[in-house]
């Protein structure tokens, strides 16, 4: 089964090495997801913010053109653009008469069907199970695992792992010989698409995140979303200057961590990418 | 009583949203992440609407809270009654605009969000410079991260030239009203 890939805006731009990192694990794996070809943005905070029709069009022509690219199911690591796309095809599943006006204006399919997968969805169902045979190195750190929002929430449409104290990406590192801490902070706010317009808000937030994970002696923060991950990552300097102390924690991509305990170079990898440097990894 | 009448059942047609569900435990607010900076917590929020005074409602619409919500969808996960908050959220923000009475402290966040619909509506895509520029020029904050830049572009994270989908005329046409 053909498995489409939607990158989306922050995997284009910039976060190339999630990306990057994603589609060296799948290789690695011996798994290739397609391009959606001609894929457009999925309005992200900004459109369902503004204008609630464009945030449903703007996913929807997505959907639509991977139904008519002949993929049945896409992998969608953004956590944003992954919840935007499911909680579109949630909603006009429950309105035919939108569904139908919305495929008569795209010209192409939109049956509902699709299957959208997270990027530990992807990975529990084409990796995990030969990961133990691969790995070269042991991810042998204590990890604090953050899901974030928009992963795990609204449960009702997204029906992935648990709203609160989420396991499946815990699963996944302690698979790799990482031992995740326990902690409060796996799903509050990081702050999001603020990272312009309100920084002091996201300084605070992701702040807060940074400072609990340190003193649980986390030696990294694992992540699956590239707001989040530029967020904790790119506004160090900000969250620093708000905690009042010089942190180091380095935040890195699911794909990353797996990636180099099964062997992959660093720079396939895109580390070096990384604001704040990953150098003991 | 016709007004009464009028205001919730207005948001209920038009969000599916029944404000009168919420009996106030508090629970959106104890969670929200973002209360401390908010004038209002989602379930005052909540009860101003509750009120169906035209007042009331004015104030929601002139509150940082609707702007300042982030989405995060936590309210909703704790919600006992499963009160979809941040689609409520949506609606007030849509009704902000439509009404011109956004909150003067938030009008960088509305800025924020139009630089970047404006990009997706020529390109297709975001085109990350292009948003930038446009924040910019709307909110005269010419300064601001002129330290990070430099610092994307040698990591790759900051392409210059803009990707055009082949499909953007349907694109922009999602944008008319």
């Amino acid at each position: 089964m053909k498995t489409g890939f939607y990158p989306g805006c922050s995997l284009n731009g910039t976060s190339p090495e999630y990306a990057q990192s994603t589609l060296a694990l799948s290789k690695a794996f011996g798994i290739t997801p397609v391009e959606i070809s001609d894929w457009s943005c999925c309005g992200a905070t900004a459109a369902h913010n503004l204008n609630h029709e464009l945030a449903v069009a703007l996913p929807a022509r997505v959907l639509a053109l991977a139904e008519q690219q002949g993929f049945s199911q896409i992998l969608v690591p953004c956590a944003a653009c992954y919840n935007r796309l499911s909680v579109t095809q949630h909603a006009l599943n429950g309105s035919e008469e939108q569904r139908n006006a919305l495929a008569k204006t795209l010209q192409m399919p939109l049956s509902g069907k699709l299957r959208i997968l997270n990027v530990m969805q992807f990975i529990e169902e084409f990796i995990a199970e030969k990961i133990a045979e691969k790995i070269v190195t042991p991810f042998a750190h204590k990890v604090a695992c953050y899901y974030g929002c928009l992963l795990v929430r609204p449960h009702s449409v997204l029906q992935f792992d648990r709203p609160e104290d989420p396991q499946s990406m815990d699963a996944l590192m302690a698979k790799i010989g990482a031992t995740p801490i326990s902690w409060g902070y796996k799903t509050e706010c990081c702050g999001a698409g603020f990272s312009i317009s309100r920084t002091d808000v996201v300084a605070k937030l992701s702040g807060k995140i940074v400072k609990d994970a340190t003193e649980r002696g986390a030696e990294a923060i694992i992540v699956a979303c590239p707001m989040c991950q530029s967020n904790l990552d790119m506004r160090r300097p900000h969250i620093d200057s708000y905690l009042k102390m010089k942190t180091s924690i380095p935040v890195i991509y699911i794909t990353q961590a797996i990636g180099l305990a099964v062997g992959i170079s660093r720079k396939e990898l895109g580390l070096e990418k990384l604001f704040v440097p990953a150098k003991n990894f | 009583m016709s007004e009464k009448k009028e205001l919730t059942s207005e948001i209920r047609a038009a969000t599916g949203v029944n404000v009168n569900r919420c009996y106030q435990c508090g629970k959106c607010s104890a969670g929200c992440a973002l209360n401390e900076s908010m004038d209002y917590p989602p379930s005052v929020v909540m009860r101003m609407l509750q009120t169906n005074s035209a007042e009331s409602f004015d104030k929601t619409l002139r509150s940082q809270s609707i702007w300042l919500c982030a989405s995060c969808q936590c309210c909703i996960a704790r919600c006992p009654m499963q009160i979809d908050i941040p689609r409520l959220m949506d609606y007030l923000r849509a009704r902000a605009l439509e009404k011109k009475t956004v909150n003067r402290n938030s009008k960088k966040i509305v800025a924020f969000h139009r630089a970047f619909l404006d990009s997706v509506k020529y390109t297709g895509r975001l085109y990350e410079v292009g948003l930038v520029v446009g924040y910019k020029a709307r909110t005269l904050s010419l300064l601001q991260d002129l330290s990070v830049a430099p610092r994307m572009l040698m990591k790759g994270k900051l392409p210059l030239i803009p990707e055009r989908v082949k499909g953007r005329k349907l694109v922009k046409k999602f944008f008319q009203p």
